[in-house]
């Protein structure tokens, strides 16, 4: 017994296959990443070795402070409305609705599971302005409220807050759930005994329940975060980082600089810059909430 | 007061499943409007009668079919590759003994933190060394390797779960390491291949970033990227196929949802809850 698990072969044959496909589509491209960081140009035709130029150039780049920046905003936004109509719809499912719970969770859920091209695609309709009114614009139409009929998506001034806006609306749902799953995973004596010292409704909430999930709370911050910051597919099916460059995030730069215009080395360092960005805001969170637990 | 505190929340719950549930419906009716009734009458409107030409533009001129050929190709064989590579390997890390079986854990689940753009540049241009670019099999390979993580993640979650006495007396009874794993655990797995099949389809079938990044050929692009491209072309004039093709981008995974939502929560939060 013992020793047929510990047989070597046996394990090797296990575990090679999967490594070796692990091994070399995901782990050697990262730390090509990070060589590319010190070249310029093109891999095989014209590929320099460039020192730190790369890094250096980062901190002159107008538009990579730009893109940082117009990321950070839609991280900030988007995390928020993830987090807070997560949480408020959470406390909804739990107190609001007895009957139809299961149907209601699967609805709040439903926009999560759908491909992000389509629904970007959707929003793209939703907020269409010509040739004809989207459902927004039209909407505003009815209301009689003209003056605020937009090209949404097409201009600077509005396109990353509604890119926003769509995004909140396909992943609340899994936030919702993630703390709902929390929430009645909390014991009912707690909440009994509670309910008996004579909190109620908004203080069993404030003084109860969110100390009991605020875990899950930072478990669902560092996945809010730590996707936002890579956010992509939505944006790129949007407005493709447009118009102009408003709506352009770090990794849509990142991709436009290797692919568009074949800056595979700075691209690469664009790319390094985004999983470092990551890690921090991941331990920053994870500091935060574990270092409460403690106290 | 409680009373009031109960109608409150009932009449914002039913809010919010209208406003996640709208934009589907919308979407759904849109589909099967004539032409003529996005340029005459009101876009919320109900359509008029169903019209379903909207889909064979899409499905014909709008080269879906082509596409969801290819997503299928693609999706499918990914799938089958993940079982066959993660099974095995997630059964070795939690039941049989050896030195590095925590490291090779933590290794693979490092790549669920990773940023996909990591590896992008890199992926691309080896891609293009060994002419793996604009084929189906480059795809395959990217989406197998990179469904590996969350697929280990939940199957050293399930094997876990298995008592070891099961081995034992599969093992009392003439089973070799082999046959534990084939007959006795496999067998067991049922749920958890059910469960990272599904996860693994949302996340293969939903791709944008590989295959709009290694195909470029039409005809071998897949449901997300021909879908972009379509809208592209075609978005601003013609409405209904648009909104035609965005439904059949959805309608394999909306299947899904109906008979598997509870597995596809469960496994897309594990990780979450399990903290």
């Amino acid at each position: 017994m013992e020793r047929m698990l510990r047989d070597k072969k046996a394990i090797a044959l296990f575990i090679l296959p999967a490594i070796i496909v692990y091994m070399f589509i995901v782990f050697v491209p990262i730390i090509w990443s990070g060589v590319y960081t010190f070249f310029d140009g093109v891999p095989g035709i014209n590929f320099n070795y460039t020192g730190i130029t790369n890094f250096t150039k980062l901190f002159t780049d107008r538009l990579f402070w730009q893109s940082l920046l117009t990321n950070l905003k839609y991280v900030g936004v988007v995390v928020t409305g993830q987090i807070i109509l997560g949480l408020l719809v959470s406390f909804l499912l739990l107190f609001g609705i007895k009957r139809y719970n299961v149907l209601a969770r699967t609805i709040i859920f439903f926009p999560v599971v759908l491909p992000t091209v389509a629904v970007a695609q959707l929003f793209v309709k939703i907020y269409e302005i010509a040739p004809q009114y989207g459902l927004i614009n039209s909407i505003l139409r009815v209301l009689r409220l003209d003056f605020l009929i937009q090209p949404w998506l097409g201009q600077p001034q509005t396109a990353l807050w509604a890119i926003c806006i769509a995004d909140i609306w396909r992943a609340m749902g899994f936030y919702a759930i993630i703390f709902y799953v929390a929430l009645i995973n909390v014991k009912e004596e707690i909440i009994e005994a509670a309910r008996l010292d004579g909190a109620s409704g908004f203080a069993l909430v404030r003084h109860i329940l969110l100390p009991l999930i605020k875990p899950i709370t930072g478990v669902a911050l560092v996945l809010s975060v730590t996707g936002t910051l890579k956010v992509f597919e939505s944006i790129v099916a949007m407005t493709a980082g447009g118009p102009g460059t408003s709506t352009t995030t770090l990794t849509i730069y990142m991709y436009n600089l290797a692919f568009k215009y074949g800056q595979y080395g700075y691209g690469s360092t664009v790319a390094v810059f985004i999983l470092v960005e990551c890690m921090v805001f991941a331990l920053l969170i994870n500091k935060l909430f574990l270092k409460d637990d403690k106290a | 007061m409680k009373k009031v505190g109960n109608y409150f929340s009932k009449f914002f719950i039913i809010l919010f499943l209208c406003v996640q549930m709208y934009p589907i419906i919308w979407l759904l009716l849109s589909s099967v409007k004539s032409p003529s009734e996005f340029s005459l009458r009101a876009v919320y409107a109900l359509p008029e009668k169903l019209t379903f030409s909207n889909y064979a533009v899409a499905w014909t001129a709008g080269k879906m079919g082509i596409y969801f050929r290819n997503s299928a190709i693609a999706t499918l064989v990914a799938l089958l590759l993940i079982i066959t590579f993660s099974a095995p390997v997630s059964f070795a890390i939690t039941k049989m003994k050896w030195k590095l079986s925590r490291i090779t854990l933590t290794f693979f689940l490092l790549g669920i933190t990773i940023p996909v753009q990591v590896m992008l540049i890199p992926l691309f241009i080896m891609y293009k060394n060994v002419g793996l670019l604009n084929s189906l099999l480059g795809l395959i390979i990217v989406y197998s390797a990179f469904g590996l993580p969350i697929s280990i993640y939940l199957f050293v979650g399930f094997f876990k779960s298995v008592p070891n006495q099961m081995i034992e007396a599969a093992v009392i009874d003439g089973c070799n390491i082999f046959a534990v794993f084939t007959r006795i655990m496999l067998p067991l797995m049922k749920n958890a291949i059910a469960t990272v099949l599904t996860i693994q389809f949302l996340f293969t079938w939903n791709d944008l970033v590989f295959s709009m990044t290694f195909i470029s050929k039409m005809d071998l692009k897949t449901v997300q990227t021909g879908l972009m491209y379509f809208s592209g072309q075609f978005g601003q004039r013609q409405w209904g196929p648009t909104f035609a093709s965005i439904v059949m981008s959805t309608l394999p995974t909306l299947l899904l949802y109906l008979f598997l939502n509870k597995v596809m929560i469960k496994g897309l939060t594990a990780g979450a809850v399990k903290g």
